[in-house]
């Protein structure tokens, strides 16, 4: 049995008095693809951000419930949020660069770790473009702006600068959905190598996508928690009927 | 009357208005400029007024207007954009403390200027300049008297709420995508605001500067009674000299001068060179502030 990474437990959620996830409980183990699929508007995102905390960001957000990475009770109230997010990298549907260079997005999360030295630097920025496989592309460009890039490069760019702080876990929320058939391809492929070292949690509405990149797979159905097993049985044998109406295409 | 009618007649009541405020200030400057432009020349521009003020140039002016424009520009700055942060970032919308600055910050914009003169003379050179030559100079008379210090600082009041109205619509254009990214990667909110608002808002707080300074070169009634002098046969040289302004120095000419009728080619020169001063500010800021909506969107 593989480690477990993220332990959910009776998680609830209310934007005010709105209550978009409904006692989630579900185990993500380590150093596996963890897919979210659901129709729009279950609460995946929702869900995806209660992991490192950045609904904290929101007014009027109440959580209840426990949410333990590696046994520690992230909603606890001597948790540093800020330490918290530095072990968990997190992927926007929008790609979201910086108005800066290639370079100095990626060097953004060193930088704020007090790393000032230039080599120190130079060789984690080469190292991230590296693992996110963009580096051969990036090489002779690192001082061009990231927003001269195009859609594909940025997601990857974002992708390196998360690396670059050595997380733990990273979070993908539809990371490919804004981009061309060819870009989506090297995300997959992408996230297929990272999971040699990370846990990666990707919440997409592409089936075939989850199918190809995911070891386990969650389905969500208004704030609740359907069903979570091995990707194969969720596409082959769903044990909910919802489960299979939704990948079979009937709803959603 | 048929819709038609009444269509027509606002129609060409806004028209004439435009037209009549075009009408203006083109008589303005041409007014101006027909009056000030040949006695315009780069001697103008360097010397020392001679003769009662019907001589010479307005050299001192100038240097005048722009050092107390700069002290200004430092003392409000730094204050503006720190208040926007506050505004923009830290403040909850309906909390009672941020309503008040904002309610204050509105305020202070509508104050007419000549109160902020007076209490500039009350409180920058009656309270605290004159407390301070009670404790630092044994109480001879340095700082308790009108300065380009305490006039930079009473401008400095005016123009505040320019800066940091600017400044926080700068910082509000930055996208909360922006903002999420940093967090995510474990930025504290003040690396946040450090490294990727502030940087991102540079345009919004040199538009809201610019702004500043050219309203504050133009202002007269503020440093009326704290600083500006009717005439000085030298540049300021300490924070507790007076100074001569352009727009002080036009208004003494028109009301102060022995023989006003003599000085009416300086005084249109003066108000050209004021005028010009002031416009190209404003166009520097039009530009900027229409490429930050430009970003935005
Ligand atoms: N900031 C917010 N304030 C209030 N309600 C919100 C907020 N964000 C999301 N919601 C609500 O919570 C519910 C879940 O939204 P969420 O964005 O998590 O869904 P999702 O599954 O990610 O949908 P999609 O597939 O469209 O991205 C929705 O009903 C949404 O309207
Ligand atoms: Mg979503």
């Amino acid at each position: 049995m593989e480690d477990l990474k993220v332990k959910v437990t009776d998680l609830s959620l209310f934007y005010s008095n709105n209550q978009a996830l409904k006692n989630i409980t579900m185990d993500i183990p380590e150093k596996k693809v963890t897919a979210f699929i659901g129709p729009s508007g279950c609460g995946k995102s929702t869900f995806l951000r209660t992991l490192n905390r950045m609904n904290d960001l929101i007014d009027n957000v109440r959580i209840e419930g426990e949410v333990l990475i590696d046994g520690v009770n992230i909603y606890d109230r001597d948790i540093d949020v800020v330490n918290l997010r530095k072990k968990i990298g997190m992927i926007f549907q929008k790609s979201n660069p910086f108005a800066k260079s290639v370079y100095e997005n990626i060097a953004f999360g060193p930088r704020i770790n007090g790393i000032t030295q230039k080599s120190k630097l130079d060789e984690i920025v080469e190292f991230s473009l590296k693992q996110a496989a963009i580096w051969d592309e990036m090489q002779g460009r690192l001082h061009n702006s990231a927003l001269s890039l195009s859609g594909g490069q940025q997601q990857r760019i974002c992708i390196a600068r998360s690396l670059a702080v050595n997380p733990e876990i990273i979070l993908m929320d539809e990371p490919a959905s804004a981009l061309d058939p060819i870009s989506t391809g090297k995300i997959e492929e992408l996230i297929h190598d990272l999971k040699q070292k990370y846990t990666i949690i990707i919440v997409t509405h592409n089936m075939q996508q989850a199918a190809r990149t995911s070891d386990l797979t969650a389905f969500f159905y208004l704030g609740e928690l359907v069903e979570i097993n091995k990707t194969e049985t969720i596409f082959s044998n769903p044990g909910k009927k919802q489960t299979e109406d939704y990948i079979s295409g009937r709803f959603g | 009357m048929n819709r038609n009618r009444k269509d027509i007649i606002i129609e060409s009541l806004t028209g004439i208005s435009v037209l009549l405020i075009i009408f203006i200030i083109i008589s303005i400057l041409a007014i101006t400029i027909k009056g000030g432009w040949p006695n315009l020349s780069w001697k103008f521009l360097v010397e020392f007024p001679k003769d009662g003020m019907t001589k010479g140039g307005i050299f001192p002016a100038i240097v005048g207007t722009a050092l107390m424009t700069l002290i200004m520009a430092v003392a409000a700055v730094p204050f503006g954009v720190i208040t926007a942060i506050y505004l923009a970032e830290y403040a909850r919308e309906n909390s009672v403390f941020a309503k008040t600055i904002r309610f204050a910050v509105k305020t202070l914009a509508v104050v007419p200027s000549i109160i902020f003169g007076l209490f500039g003379l009350g409180f920058f050179i009656g309270f605290i300049g004159q407390n301070m030559d009670k404790i630092f100079n044994g109480g001879v008379m340095k700082w308790g008297q009108p300065s380009i210090l305490w006039a930079s600082l009473t401008m400095a009041l005016l123009t505040l709420p320019v800066v940091i109205v600017s400044v926080e619509e700068a910082i509000r254009t930055i996208p909360v995508e922006m903002r999420e990214a940093s967090l995510a990667l474990g930025a504290t909110k003040w690396q946040t605001i450090r490294r990727v608002v502030l940087p991102g808002s540079v345009t919004g707080i040199l538009t809201g500067t610019i702004l500043a300074i050219s309203r504050g070169a133009g202002e007269v009634a503020p440093i009326l009674f704290t600083g500006a002098a009717y005439y000085l046969a030298d540049l300021p040289h300490s924070l507790s000299d007076q100074f001569m302004s352009l727009g002080y120095h036009i208004y003494i000419m028109s009301t102060q001068s022995a023989n006003v009728d003599a000085t009416l080619p300086i005084q249109f020169a003066t108000t050209l060179v004021l005028l010009l001063l002031t416009f190209s500010l404003n166009a520097v800021a039009v530009v900027l502030r229409y490429r930050i909506r430009k970003k935005a969107k």
